[in-house]
């Protein structure tokens, strides 16, 4: 009698054992299958790619669709636009932003929580709301269509972010580094420059990396404020690789994806090595229930 | 630090040889604004300004590219909004998607942060795995989608068909009635892992002697789950909850890449944005853009009321 509701606990447990990981097994597919699929697009030639019914594991990978895409200097060109408008977006946000944290997050004055409540709420901004002045402003300083509009406007995502971060690192900084750093005579711009800043290098990283990934991946802006294909950031090319009225042969499907891959291979190895810090980015600061 | 010494930091212009007779206090006001002076430069440019001229051109007949100045037209922008047909169309679209994929996302979100918070050998690897479809740019994943959903070559279609669940292919974007659960699954797929770290993040903090003392005290796990899970998750949940439902409100990029400026599937961005750019029509553009502000706004204080939010600055 007691043998036999052990026996049966003991299968329960490994039914539910089994089944935690029959989940666990359907969530990691769900996750993974449609990148497995990019790349699977990307390596076919046409042939495979339009071939009914679909080839799920590809007999011999070509790279020739990779080859196609890097060939074309469009796409070369919208990665260069992407790189110089994301990493100019970042400096100027780290540079502006740090300051800005360093005032909010370590002196006491006036005037400091209507501040904090602006950088708040803009944090949580649509970029839409503010798209018939940004657009009118634009033209009329000649921005339009130049990756300078693109920069202007991204500052609207990342500094407020970049400050609301950064704030709350400066914050966890113990008080007596600075202080000591005044009993020696440095003053206010070097205490920042050469102890703060430096201390806040983790802070900064995180910070960093999440404002550039917001940058390269934008779309609205950059179809907004861009008109000709040499200024066209990556998200722009890769969206015009497909007319809208499409289906079937005529979008380059294969080469699409090879793109697809070639551009998200270097975020996904960003974002991996540096997971733990930005998941503690992203649930920094922000709203507390 | 005396009262009256930061009394008024801001006192006009102080010429900076009072410097050396400055409190500390006085110092330090001084110093903060000057530290804060370029990210609130920054600010006016890019978010103030823009922001007043939205809400300005709102109320006038403002096109770019006009030979005229604009007129005042007062509320008549407002006034074309209420009766637009296309812009309730968007609403409702809109407002659709949010609730079938907050909803959603939250539910699996719970479900993959509970199974990922049990100990097993390669959780490490899972955790960072789920990072991944949030970093990629919601165009390219709209993409690798719609190719997936292509109605004659994609391998939506094929899986379905050799399961049997259908027996022709569906045109998944191209059909009214399927539209909306095609573009939706695209947003769960991105967004609920991003959910399942934020809940995760709040699941690790409640402590193991929680569950021992309530197993001790002989409630299971679905009545633990109920009395000391969800109590203290709370927190976590309201943020993930937030955050979603206002990206949701705004959401553009993948509606865009899957159906342009489709009159039945639009969202109220797409719409704003189509009424700005393709048409020039910055005046009533503007007025969509305000009344988005509004839409979410009445989400967000929603929220508050209801899940008495305290914002912590």
């Amino acid at each position: 009698m007691k043998l036999g509701s052990a026996q049966r606990k003991d299968t329960r447990r490994r039914l539910s054992r089994v089944l935690f990981y029959v989940v666990l097994a359907v969530i990691a597919i769900y996750l993974v299958f449609p990148f497995y699929w990019a790349i699977r697009s990307a390596i076919v030639p046409d042939a495979v790619q339009f071939a009914t019914p679909v080839v799920y594991w590809p007999e011999n990978p070509s790279l020739e669709n990779f080859r196609q895409v890097l060939a074309t200097g469009q796409f070369r060109r919208a990665l260069l636009n992407s790189a110089i408008v994301a990493g100019t977006v970042t400096l100027l946000s780290l540079a502006v932003g740090a300051m800005g944290a360093y005032a909010l997050g370590r002196f006491r004055f006036r005037g400091s929580t209507p501040v904090r409540y602006i950088i708040l709420s803009m944090t949580m901004f649509p970029s839409i709301s503010v798209l018939g002045g940004l657009y009118t402003l634009i033209t009329q300083f000649g921005l339009y269509n130049k990756l300078g509009a693109l920069v202007y406007s991204y500052l609207i995502f990342t500094l407020p972010f970049t400050v609301w971060v950064l704030m709350t690192f400066f914050r966890q900084l113990p008080r007596d580094l600075e202080e000591a750093a005044y009993v020696d005579g440095a003053s206010p711009f070097q205490t920042f420059w050469r102890i703060m800043l430096p201390l806040s290098a983790p802070g900064l990283v995180t910070t960093g990396l999440l404002a550039f990934i917001a940058a390269w991946n934008e779309f609205l802006y950059a179809l907004s404020f861009t008109q000709t294909p040499d200024k066209r950031t990556i998200t722009l090319a890769i969206f015009y690789f497909s007319p809208q009225t499409g289906g079937g042969f005529e979008i380059p499907w294969g080469q699409m994806m090879a793109a697809t891959v070639i551009v998200t291979l270097p975020l996904i190895v960003l974002t991996l090595i540096f997971q733990r810090r930005i998941i503690a980015g992203l649930t920094a600061g922000a709203v507390k229930g | 630090m005396s009262r009256p010494a930061i009394a008024e930091p801001r006192r006009a212009a102080l010429p900076l040889r009072r410097w050396r007779t400055m409190t500390l206090a006085e110092r330090q006001a001084w110093l903060a604004w000057l530290f804060l002076l370029p990210a609130l430069l920054v600010v006016i440019a890019v978010a103030m300004i823009p922001l007043a001229q939205t809400l300005y051109f709102s109320f006038t007949d403002k096109r770019l590219g006009a030979l005229e100045p604009e007129q005042w037209v007062g509320l008549e922008n407002y006034r074309f909004l209420l009766s637009d047909s296309l812009w309730w169309t968007a609403v409702k679209v809109t407002v659709q998607f949010t609730v079938i994929t907050v909803a959603l996302e939250f539910l699996l979100g719970l479900l993959i942060a509970l199974v990922v918070n049990s100990r097993f050998p390669g959780r490490g690897p899972m955790r960072a795995a789920m990072l991944v479809p949030w970093a990629i740019p919601t165009v390219l994943s709209a993409q690798m989608w719609k190719w997936m959903y292509n109605d004659i070559f994609g391998v939506i279609n094929d899986l379905l068909k050799r399961v049997g669940l259908i027996e022709q292919n569906i045109a998944w974007l191209a059909r009214p009635d399927t539209s909306l659960i095609a573009v939706a699954s695209i947003d769960i797929w991105k967004t609920t892992p991003f959910v399942a770290l934020l809940l995760l993040a709040g699941l690790q903090v409640i402590p193991d002697e929680l569950y021992e003392a309530a197993t001790v005290d002989g409630a299971n796990r679905i009545r633990q789950f109920f009395t000391i899970t969800l109590p203290l998750l709370r927190p976590a949940i309201v943020v993930a909850l937030i955050f979603r439902t206002l990206d949701a409100l705004r959401v553009f990029d993948v509606f865009y890449v899957l159906f342009g400026a489709r009159p039945d599937m639009q969202t109220m961005a797409v719409y704003a944005q189509n009424y700005i750019v393709a048409f020039s029509d910055v005046g009533y553009g503007s007025a969509i853009s305000v009344a988005i502000f509004l839409v979410i706004a009445i989400f967000v204080v929603a929220y508050v009321t209801t899940l008495k939010v305290e914002v912590q600055t």
